[in-house]
């Protein structure tokens, strides 16, 4: 049901990432200001900005599962935030590593960019006792959906947060009118994105997989127990 | 702060880059194992049943 098409989608990731690192080592210029520390770059910015789609795409699904009734929307969201947690997790030590070497902190107070993005993490980190604190599935599926979608639609905030801050250390990169990255950096920067994105999806499929499987599996298992 | 020298640069960027590798390979590990285990209880139930 869910592995469809995961197979080639695993070898198209692959591809991209191996693309993506090699243009960050091999082709994108040392940045003038930061030099060879700016390559942190290309890993940090793309796993946010994935990290953050999929919150909101946890929303997304959270909703189809509202109007619906279907359970399956409910597990989609979930591997959609659960993946997005563990790239926050990626995120926030990559970010510390580039803060250390760029700042000489590990982590700065007074940067909107680094909190916005912290107050997002740790509100989603809230997900998982809420909804494992529910026995029920209908109600655990619901209220998760509805939590889900409340947070999905702080994620915004926190990337209008990320345009409205001025800050030397956080230049605009990305804009309608082109922003500040030259050709070759934002030719690599869009392939590591498109090759974060492409992960992304591939890992939500096989967890997704996973927890199908795991839950045919229980099907089974009663429906021998019943029988014996 | 100035731009630091390759070699200390260096230890920052392989360190950023081997957590992102190393988070991706924990998460497939963990996945991977509980594949496994339901392929394990999956064949533990087919056996079962042929006993039957």
């Amino acid at each position: 049901m869910y592995s469809k098409g995961l197979a080639p989608l695993a070898a198209a990731t692959a591809v991209t990432i191996t693309t993506a690192f090699t243009l960050v080592f091999f082709y994108a210029p040392n940045d003038a200001d930061q030099g060879f520390i700016q390559k942190i770059f290309y890993v940090h910015v793309p796993m946010a900005i994935v990290a953050l789609g999929g919150f909101v795409a946890g929303g997304v699904f959270a909703i189809k599962h509202l109007r619906s009734g279907d359970s399956s929307w409910d597990l989609r969201s979930y591997v959609a935030i659960h993946l997005s947690i563990i790239l926050g997790v990626g995120v926030l030590a990559t970010g510390a590593i580039w803060a250390k070497a760029s700042w000489g902190h590990w982590w700065v107070w007074d940067e909107p960019v680094l909190v916005s993005f912290l107050v997002v993490f740790l509100l989603y980190c809230v997900y998982y006792p809420l909804r494992f604190s529910i026995e029920d599935p209908g109600r655990q599926a619901r209220y998760s959906s509805v939590f889900a979608i409340a947070a999905g639609a702080f994620v915004p905030l926190n990337f209008v947060a990320v345009r409205m801050a001025e800050s030397f250390t956080h230049p605009r990169v990305l804009s309608q009118t082109g922003g500040d990255l030259p050709g070759d950096m934002r030719l690599t920067f869009l392939v590591s994105l498109l090759g974060m994105v492409l992960l992304f999806v591939t890992l939500w499929k096989l967890e997704l997989t996973a927890k199908h499987a795991s839950m045919q599996l229980k099907k089974l298992r009663n429906r021998a127990r019943v029988a014996a | 702060m100035p731009a630091l020298p390759l070699d200390e640069a260096g230890k920052y960027v392989a360190g950023a880059y081997v957590v992102f590798v190393a988070l991706i390979l924990v998460y497939v590990a963990i996945i991977g194992t509980k594949i496994a285990r339901i392929e394990r209880e999956i064949s533990a139930i087919v056996a079962a049943e042929e006993d039957e």
